[in-house]
């Protein structure tokens, strides 16, 4: 989860991923910040994230990402 | 209390539906063009239904006949009683549904329809579409001759709810448009259009030279309609031409018309080749250059015209008829009196 | 049937009056019937392409949907029996199959809509270029006619096929049910691009009349109207004038041009949604916005998150996540990182996936170079903005000047005039003719044609003026109104003689002052020779 906090907080030095909900909603994270966002968490926790998966539910929050990263690290 | 609670919503709706439909049949009112003044032909067609419907004679056309022919002298002369159905442009399909429309209410013994229209085949221009089919009363007659008469682009239901066709004349309303909302202003005399002044015809240009001569089959069909249903109803139809020197009458024109009244056994009167006959003088009887007579000419004419109904036809003197009498002293009244008013308007005072 | 003939109202005023008269078990076959009949009339030969992609979608979604059951059930059933080697193998198997029926059924589709869309457009460049190599020989083009709403249709069935694929949805099993998704008609002329999703949960509902929803949606509809025929229609003239002659309009003109091109665009395309939306809502069906203020927006970016929300959330979705998210994409992103750098090399792939989606976006729009530049122009303005903004937050953090309301009202004027300059891309016929004007801007140097009087020539009169400025101030409001909640529901809190007097007005300033019909013009009846 930290490592987690780590990247997004990289991105957007500003704000508080660790209680921020709404970061699709409110236009927080952009497409292009999700792109690299995906990118690092491939990297990082050697997951796949495919395009399927990017929906508002699972970017929302910090805490949704990380549970669709342990999701998918469990099919692996 | 409660009862009364139950029916507000439906009074409501019915309160909203009556302001609603009341300001639309208002609004309607105001934008339709009234044509009391300026453009009075737009509002011929209306009048003939406030008329007694009893007529010897009615005229179907152009402004061929509601320019030319002076009712009032066919009265005053020889005891007939005519009306002329006539708007601007008249096409043969609109002079036909204004004869069956007419027939709706009675049969006269003779229509003159003037032929000039022969030469279009289709309706030329929405305005002049307008002008004759809006002042029809609903009947089977307008609907066919709205069907007749529309032009690509035009929509039946814009001559059943005007305002649709008139919605933005509300920047161009003037004070007759309030003054006339619900009332009207008789324009005409039995259908006829005075004037009084006078501008000779000089220099009429000849005619261009068409590609065809030949009259389209769609104004053939309405000529031969009409024919049939005169015919089917016991009405002697005359074809005229009216003494116009433009637009231009073409000789191959005056070919195919002589040809159909022989084949048709009608009676066909080119006014053109009796000018000597009438009288005309395109120096002094026509206000615009030889398109249309004035007064003068239109008298003349009805008065050379009456002598043929009562000779050839045998059409009966009325003016016996106590109630016709009457109604007719209050037009020749009005007639006098515009004829004066006329005369002051282009300063001619005194020369009657 | 355009939105704005008597054929269409009546035809929808029909379609609501039975929609709630019927057993509500017959609401959505009424549609179904509804939406054929309306193609119908529009061409008997455009009916052949929207069964191709119905059909061709509902039965590879139905065997994809399958093929995905199948798996389960078979890894279900020989649960202890594999090793995890041996279920990957299965999976990947099964997974190669559903590929290729997608992908068939993309292609295909894809490749209808290209071959009457773009057929012409590709004849012209290969024509182009056997002139340039001095060939005489010119290919001859082919005369087929686009039918109705076809790149809108096609969109929302294979968005649909790929919600499948992925399996966001299930398969609707229903090919009637399908059918209706497909062809809906308040959809059919101009969008918006539904997801199964969205307008599948009301769709096929059971709607009992509710005189609440009923009005809100004429409400919706009128308003639409509002827009579509008081502004838009009126301004069109104007806008027609301008572009259709260069040589007389330039410089300045360009500009007025530029500026009512964008006013129409806007108007009309709202104008339309809101009608189409208004439709669905008298009938209980909600479809889904399409746009969110677009010109209070203070970026390009933020734009294109307002404006066609359907459309661009679409090719978000279904072109820029998959390809930029891509397994080759990835490669390609840890290549560049090695090579330019941990910066550049990140950015590489998201300026490659989104110049894939404004070019499609450009081409979608239609089959021009000045579309295809429209989408690039906006594909550059983006990534430039993108590229300087450590720049803007240096600037800001230097000057703090950037919080206030003047600013953020600069900051939507800027994005403004940006959209109108981008806009210009659609309006002129070539693409030389589309530079040379808006190079005239700079030239030209006749900005005193904005006071002269010389706009009063552009065949909108004083009073079209007026009603224009009438007409903007009124959506303005509107939108400004539109920020803390639904007008409509505002105007449902009034007392019922101003709530009636309200959108009697409207409809009366839309019978009165739309620019429809043949239009009464004094001058034509004025008595001339007959």
């Amino acid at each position: 989860m930290e490592d987690l906090l780590e990247i997004l907080r990289s991105l957007h030095p500003d704000v508080d991923f660790e209680t921020e909900e709404y970061l699709i909603d409110k236009g927080i994270l952009d497409s292009m910040d999700i792109v690299s966002l995906i990118s690092e968490i491939n990297d990082a926790f050697e997951v796949t994230i495919t395009a399927k998966d990017i929906v508002p539910a699972n970017f929302n929050s910090a805490q949704a990402l990380y549970e669709l990263i342990q999701e998918l690290a469990d099919e692996e | 209390m409660k009862r009364e609670h139950k029916h507000r919503p439906v009074l409501k709706f019915i309160l909203s539906a009556i302001v609603a439909l009341g300001g639309l049949f208002l609004l309607q009112r105001l934008l339709v063009p009234k044509y009391v003044d300026g453009i009075v032909e737009g509002a011929f067609v209306a009048e003939y239904y406030k008329e007694e419907k009893d007529f010897d004679v009615i005229f179907i056309g152009d402004c061929e006949v509601y320019e030319n022919f002076s009712p009032i002298v066919l009265w005053e002369q020889y005891g007939i009683n005519s009306y002329i159905r006539g708007s601007a442009e008249q096409y043969i399909w609109q002079s036909y549904y204004l004869l069956e429309d007419t027939l709706r209410y009675e049969t006269p013994e003779v229509v003159i329809f003037n032929i000039q229209s022969l030469q279009f085949d289709v309706s030329q221009n929405e305005a002049y579409n307008r002008m004759t089919l809006e002042g029809m009363e609903w009947s089977p007659a307008k609907v066919k001759a709205i069907l007749a008469s529309m032009k690509p682009g035009e929509k039946f239901l814009d001559y059943v709810f005007p305002i649709l066709r008139y919605h933005s004349r509300w920047s161009e309303l003037e004070s007759t448009d309030l003054r006339y909302l619900f009332d009207t202003k008789k324009v005409s005399h039995n259908g006829y259009y005075m004037r009084v002044d006078v501008r000779p015809a000089e220099n009429v240009p000849e005619g261009r030279i068409l590609a065809d001569y030949s009259f389209g089959e769609n104004a053939w069909k309405y000529l031969d309609m009409m024919t049939e249903l005169c015919e089917e109803k016991g009405i002697e139809l005359i074809l005229i031409k009216a003494p116009s020197l433009y637009p231009y009458w073409y000789e191959e024109w005056e070919v195919q018309v002589e040809d159909y009244a022989a084949e048709h056994n009608l009676k066909y009167i080119n006014f053109l080749e009796l000018t000597e006959e009438v009288g005309i003088d395109y120096s002094l009887d026509t206000y615009d250059a030889g398109l249309h007579m004035n007064l003068s000419g239109a008298e003349k004419l009805a008065s050379w015209l009456g002598n043929f109904l009562k000779e050839e036809i045998g059409l009966l003197d009325r003016r016996g008829e106590e109630a016709l009498a009457a109604s007719w002293k209050e037009k020749i009244a009005d007639y006098e009196a515009e004829k004066q008013a006329q005369y002051e308007k282009y300063g001619m005072t005194g020369e009657k | 049937m355009l939105f704005t003939s008597y054929e269409f109202l009546g035809f929808v005023a029909v379609v609501i009056l039975a929609y709630y008269l019927i057993p509500k078990k017959c609401q959505w076959p009424l549609l179904l019937a509804a939406s054929y009949l309306f193609y119908l009339i529009a061409g008997v030969d455009c009916l052949v392409y929207i069964l191709a992609t119905t059909v061709t979608v509902y039965f590879v979604a139905l065997r994809i949907e399958r093929n995905t059951l199948r798996q389960t059930a078979y890894l279900k059933e020989h649960k202890g029996e594999l090793s995890k080697d041996e279920k990957k193998a299965y999976k990947e198997g099964q997974k190669k199959i559903r590929l290729r029926w997608f992908v068939c059924c993309v292609l295909l589709n894809i490749g209808i809509l290209a071959a009457v869309k773009y057929t012409n457009f590709f004849l012209s460049n290969v024509n182009g270029i056997l002139t340039a190599f001095g060939q005489t020989k010119q290919l001859s083009f082919f005369s087929l006619a686009l039918p109705m709403g076809i790149s809108f249709y096609t969109f929302q069935a294979l968005g649909y096929l790929i919600d499948v694929y992925r399996g966001t949805v299930p398969a609707e099993k229903n090919p009637f049910r399908f059918a209706l998704f497909v062809s809906f008609f308040p959809q059919l002329v101009q969008g918006p691009i539904s997801r199964f999703g969205d307008l599948g949960r009301t769709l096929y509902g059971e709607h009992a009349f509710d005189a609440r929803t009923v009005s809100y949606g004429l409400q919706r509809v009128l308003w639409g109207y509002f827009k579509k025929m008081v502004v838009a229609d009126r301004i069109l003239a104007a806008v027609t004038a301008i572009i259709g002659d260069t040589n007389t309009y330039g410089g300045a003109y360009v500009f007025v041009g530029m500026l009512f091109y964008t006013l129409q665009l806007y108007a009309d395309f709202t104008g339309g949604i809101d009608i189409t939306i208004g439709i669905a809502e008298t009938m209980g069906i909600t479809v889904q916005e399409n746009f969110n203020r677009p010109y209070f927006s203070k970026s390009l970016k933020e734009y294109w998150r307002r404006w066609h929300i359907s459309m661009c959330s679409w090719f978000r979705d279904y072109v820029f996540y998959p390809v930029s998210v891509s397994g080759f994409m990835q490669k390609f992103s840890k290549f560049a990182r090695g090579h330019f750098g941990q910066k550049v090399g990140k950015r590489l792939p998201v300026y490659i996936s989104s110049f894939a989606v404004w070019f499609a976006t450009g081409i979608w729009h239609g089959a021009s170079w000045n579309f295809i530049v429209w989408g690039l122009g906006n594909w550059a303005v983006l990534m430039l903005s993108e590229e300087l903004e450590p720049l803007y937050e240096r600037f800001h953090g230097r000057f703090r000047f950037g919080e206030g309301l003047p600013y953020r009202v600069f900051q939507m004027g800027r994005t403004f005039l940006l959209v109108c300059c981008l806009n210009i891309f659609d309006c002129y016929h070539s693409l030389g003719e589309t530079f040379r004007a808006f190079a005239s801007m700079f030239t030209a140097g006749n900005w005193k044609v904005l006071w002269d009087g010389s706009l009063m020539e552009l065949g909108l009169t004083g009073l079209d003026y007026g009603i224009l400025g009438a007409g903007v101030a009124l959506m303005l409001s509107v939108s400004l109104l539109g920020r803390s909640g639904s007008v409509r529901d505002k105007i449902a809190a009034r007392p019922y003689p101003l709530r009636f007097a309200i959108w009697y007005g409207l409809f009366l300033a839309v019978l009165l002052m739309g620019a429809y019909g043949i239009g009464y013009d004094a001058s034509q009846f004025i008595y001339n020779q007959f």
